[in-house]
């Protein structure tokens, strides 16, 4: 059957498993939008206010789901700002495929109007990418683009698809999606020597990151740790993984990880990483990390090894499969001298003060977490209430704590956040099935299909977004978004005033001279979000702001929180870039 | 730690921007190409990007690792100088006149440099070979007045029947 470019395209998703995409229409996507018009009963578009946020709304859906996540843009200004989008996921690698339009093929290359060669700027922050101009070529790149996106090491891919090709037809043949397996030869020989390390160990420890995730390998990790009695440490990718109710989870590691973390890393005599890279958040002195370690290294990816510490040993594979053939070689084994010194360690840990009368930043952590318990997914934007969230939510789940870790993209979370919503509780339709948009409904009505798919009864998981008064300004816009498709996220604004991340480093560093840090901003978000059609709530102490997030819980549509915070609250503890153990800094 | 040098085989799809995507990822990652040739191979789809590049053991590992990684990137392995054939073609425009004109051509007859053009106050010379008889042989030009010089940079195959180590 002959079908156009456009509905190729869209064929394509459809076989490949996709029923939601983020995006933004324009004029060289126009053929596509007008075909996700016919489309609209099998596949969901979600409009966000700007580019920037569909692509992360595209992210957050990959990321709480494990799907990939699809976002749709327009050449030019459409195309550029998905740049930060893609790059954050990029860092992360999370799976993406972002399909953009570009000018029609006679006009590439002339600089017309909207046009941007958008394969080149995004060279270094996708996996690959393609420019496809030849609608006989468009089926086979898409599938080929959600097979990269999604085998090996994930990552984002980007198809540009000139304007005259979502319009030309070609024949059509529908395949089946391959199922797609992780080319893996058990290596036994390392799998021993990586089971010997652990079985010899005195002080063993395990440090692992966002690839156990990427890998799914959570419940083959707590296998791990348990047979094995290993303690574990995480990245900030990683939170979640290993419940943090398992006594050998000693929590973040890094620059404001636990101190037990990373005097755990100083002192243990075997470090097995999986599926982490050794950062300079975590490794922030890579000469003088876990000096006293014999150190294997489990990752998907074989650039990552001896990359930025070198390491003794390492073994290329799917980590989930790995685990699986490491198990029957690792012996059942406690430590109780390690443990207790680690215990020890714990005990002497940093422990922030609670206060009845205001906000302290672990007791907002500690109240969310209570509040909305084990099913919520939080989502973060990037500063000190980031590192917050990490360091005291109550991380259970697996895919529940959404952050953007290796790029630190502010004006992250609220795009992620309602892209997480739409993965996990379903997107919501706008359009109707007899054509015509429909009328957004009012709040009060929640007509709208907001529940879980598989029943009415359900009740949706709820979505958390955590940010500051910083990073919220960025891209707050999404609040229509939000607001327009009724979409059940909480964000909490952790409002200190003043930029407090870099602000903290000014303090520490700068001796204080708060360059451009305190804005002197006016916002009232309690209005803001009004504006908007969202309810907006405001919380000076753990009291009130015990009962804002109730009530808001029991709202269908969108709520802001407005959470004052005094704007000297540091994130401790804290190991500045460059120093080790040695030079942590408790207060 | 010690700086090697590798000469580097890496085939790939023969498509526009191919070279760009394995610049870019030096570029971005700070890498050092030394020199580098592109040339089509006996099968159409296929390119063959001969590279020279210059690092301790680990940041040469890096390299080929980052490289393998690119889509477009069907194989990479690193050529032993002692099974390979590495070659590299030289140009160089001497300044000669009726006075040391003889001197000139008698040097590249000893290395076996082909004349391959003549004016009045100029001669330009063609030699092919390893690096550093490459190297010899314009030191000792350098005895006279050299205008110019192009080389081409290192292209380079595996000695025998096999037709790549690969990976």
């Amino acid at each position: 059957m002959k079908l156009t470019g456009s509905e190729i395209l869209t064929e394509v998703l459809i076989e490949q498993g996709v029923d939601t995409v983020f995006g933004y229409p324009g004029g060289a996507v126009l053929n596509i939008y007008d075909t996700l018009y016919k489309y609209q009963d099998r596949i969901k578009h979600i409009l966000t206010a700007h580019e920037q946020g569909a692509s992360h709304a595209a992210d957050g859906y990959a990321r709480a789901t494990g799907k990939t996540g699809v976002v749709i843009a327009t050449s030019g200004p459409g195309a550029t700002n998905l740049v930060t989008g893609i790059a954050t996921a990029y860092m992360d690698s999370i799976p993406m495929v972002a399909i953009t339009g570009n000018v029609s093929n006679s006009l590439l290359g002339r600089d017309s109007f909207q046009e941007i060669y958008i394969t080149g700027i995004t060279m270094p922050i996708t996996k690959h990418n393609f420019l496809v101009t030849k609608v006989e070529d468009l089926a086979d790149v898409i599938r080929e683009a959600f097979r990269i996106a999604n085998t090996g090491r994930k990552g984002p891919v980007l198809i540009d698809i000139p304007k005259d090709v979502t319009a030309a037809k070609c024949e059509f043949t529908p395949k089946e999606p391959i199922r797609l397996i992780e080319r893996y030869e058990k290596d036994l020989e390392s799998l021993r020597r990586i089971a010997n390390l652990i079985n010899k160990a005195q002080k063993p420890l395990i440090y692992f990151g966002g690839g156990v995730a990427s890998s799914e390998a959570q419940a083959e990790l707590a296998a791990l740790v348990d047979k094995a009695g290993v303690p574990a440490t995480y990245t900030i990718m990683a939170a979640g993984l290993l419940s943090d109710d398992n006594p050998l989870n000693l929590g973040l590691v890094g620059m404001h990880g636990t101190r037990t973390s990373n005097n755990a890393i100083n002192q243990c005599d075997a470090l097995i990483c999986i599926g982490a890279r050794f950062s300079d958040r975590v490794a922030l002195n890579p000469g003088k990390f876990a000096k006293k370690a014999t150190i294997a290294q489990i990752d998907i990816d074989v650039s990552e090894m001896n990359k930025n510490v070198l390491v003794d040993y390492y073994l290329v594979g799917d980590i989930r499969q790995v685990l699986g053939d490491l198990m029957p070689l690792v012996e059942e084994k406690s430590h109780p001298d390690w443990i207790s010194q680690i215990e020890a360690w714990q005990r002497d840990d940093y422990h922030p003060q609670d206060s009845e009368t205001e906000l302290k930043p672990h007791q907002i952590m500690r109240i969310i977490s209570q509040t909305c318990g084990e099913e919520a997914v939080y989502v973060t934007d990037v500063g000190q209430h980031q590192m917050w969230a990490a360091q005291f939510l109550h991380h259970v789940n697996p895919k529940s704590f959404i952050t953007s870790g290796g790029l630190g993209t502010m004006g992250y979370g609220y795009g992620a956040a309602i892209g997480a919503c739409c993965g996990v509780n379903g997107a919501p339709e706008t359009i109707s099935a007899n054509g015509g948009l429909k009328p957004c409904e009012d709040p009060k009505n929640s007509g709208v299909q907001n529940g879980r798919q598989g029943g009415a009864e359900s009740r949706p998981r709820p979505i958390v977004h955590i940010t500051g008064d910083g990073s919220f300004h960025m891209n707050l816009n999404e609040g229509c978004t939000a607001a327009g498709y009724q979409l059940p996220v909480i964000t909490v604004i952790l409002n200190n005033q003043v930029l407090g991340m870099v602000r903290q480093w000014q303090t520490v560093f700068y001796e204080k001279r708060y360059s451009h840090t305190d804005p002197c901003r006016k916002t009232d978000f309690v209005k803001l979000a009004e504006a908007f059609g969202i309810k907006g709530l405001r919380a000076s102490n753990p009291a009130e702001f015990q009962q804002a997030l109730s009530a808001a819980l029991a709202e269908k549509g969108p709520v802001w929180i407005e959470c004052l915070v005094a704007k000297d609250e540091k994130v401790l503890p804290m190991i500045p870039a460059g120093g080790s153990i040695e030079d942590i800094i408790m207060d | 730690m010690a700086r090697y040098k590798k000469v580097v085989s890496v085939l790939v799809d023969n498509q526009p921007g191919v070279l760009t995507r394995i610049v870019s990822l030096f570029g971005r990652r700070g890498y050092n190409i030394e020199s580098l040739t592109v040339s089509v191979t006996n099968v159409p789809q296929v390119s063959r990007i001969t590279l020279v590049i210059e690092g301790d053991e680990h940041m040469l590992d890096q390299m080929i690792a980052q490289t393998a990684k690119l889509h477009v990137v069907q194989d990479i392995f690193t050529l032993d100088y002692d099974k390979s054939v590495v070659r590299e073609l030289l140009l160089v425009k001497v300044a000669a006149d009726e006075s040391n004109r003889g001197a000139i051509t008698e040097i590249a007859n000893v290395y076996k440099a082909k004349i391959v053009d003549l004016s009045v106050g100029s001669m330009v010379l063609e030699l092919t070979g390893e690096q550093n008889k490459l190297d010899g042989f314009l030191s000792i030009l350098g005895e006279y007045s050299i205008i110019e010089v192009c080389r081409t940079g290192i292209t380079a195959l595996n000695r025998g029947a096999v037709h790549s180590e690969g990976q």
